[in-house]
């Protein structure tokens, strides 16, 4: 089963990166952007039977620092034969 | 003073710190790798060093958080042992939880290089003895991740509580209210961005760093 962890910066805290990033988009002359925040996408390959709260816990423990940054927990199915790497 | 520098793979200011631990104590510091599930006993100062510990990968000083001589480190710092984190050693406090708050990408997104002037904000913590309250130094800074962060309540709370050590006498990285340098509440664990170890002999250009080692030799009962 893949799970997928969106791990973002909290509302309020100021990503330089972001800005940088919007700051760019408005240098190509793409107008009309309000706003940009980068975050991190984490893709886990786990066992069928892992349980939500084992992947809350690898989220509080490692994979997002709570102080600054939220995670939001997407669970996909196993993908078998199909297109895609 | 017995001491100790934890080495993690991609620490790169683990000599300068066992030099000028050596410079100021007159004893070598055994230099402990990650692996380690014990420190050497007796330790007066577990000193945490500079770099960029496992790549910087997730965040910088996740991974070095994680590794076994770090729950080896807290139990000590439990004990009243004193910890000292420079630069990433900050950060791998701040992941370890032994520090509130949290290290971001500096505000304008550059590494920065340079000497910067710093304002001691509490002369009464064992790191901070040597300097006057509010006496400025000449520090060396270093760093891609050093714009401190935390909500609200734990800033005035440190501050509140005379847990900021140090303060940016100018902008350096957007860090919150200015800080450069922490204590815990029990005051035996400090974490700062600037780095001491860099100026503590004429040779360094720089010696303002020097009186930080020098208390801490004071606060374990050896007058330097």
């Amino acid at each position: 089963m893949k799970v997928r962890v969106y791990v973002t910066l909290k509302k309020g805290v100021l990503d330089p990166q972001g800005k940088a990033i919007h700051h760019a988009l408005e240098g190509l002359g793409f107008a009309g952007v309000n706003d940009v925040r980068a975050g991190k996408l984490i893709e886990l390959d786990v066992d069928d039977g892992t349980r939500d709260a084992d992947v809350e816990e690898m989220c509080r423990k490692l994979l997002a620092n709570t102080v600054i940054e939220n995670y939001r927990i997407e669970r996909t199915e196993t993908v078998t034969g199909g297109v895609g790497a | 003073m017995k001491s100790a520098v934890i080495v993690f793979p991609g620490s790169n200011c683990d000599r300068d710190l066992a030099e000028a631990l050596l410079l100021v104590s007159g004893r070598a510091p055994q230099m402990v790798w990650h692996r380690e599930t014990e420190l050497p006993a007796g330790l007066d100062l577990i000193a945490i060093p500079g770099g960029f510990s496992y790549g910087d990968y997730l965040r910088s000083g996740a991974m070095a958080a994680q590794s076994p001589v770090m729950r080896a480190v807290a139990a000590a710092a439990a004990r009243g042992s004193f910890v000292l984190g420079i630069c990433n050693g900050f950060q791998v406090l701040t992941e370890t939880h032994l520090l509130p708050g949290a290290l971001m990408r500096n505000s304008g997104i550059r590494f920065v290089g340079r000497d910067v002037t710093i304002r001691v904000e509490n002369s009464q913590s064992a790191f901070t003895s040597g300097y006057e309250a509010g006496e400025e130094i000449v520090v060396p800074v270093a760093h891609h991740d050093g714009n401190f962060q935390a909500d609200a309540e734990t800033l005035d709370r440190l501050e509140g509580e005379g847990r900021v050590a140090f303060r940016y006498a100018g902008e350096v990285n957007g860090s919150a209210r200015g800080i450069a340098g922490i204590l815990n509440e029990a005051g035996n664990v400090l974490g700062m961005m600037p780095h001491p170890e860099r100026a503590v002999e004429a040779a360094h250009g720089l010696t303002g760093g020097r009186p930080l080692f020098e208390g801490l030799l004071e606060a374990v009962g050896q007058p330097a």
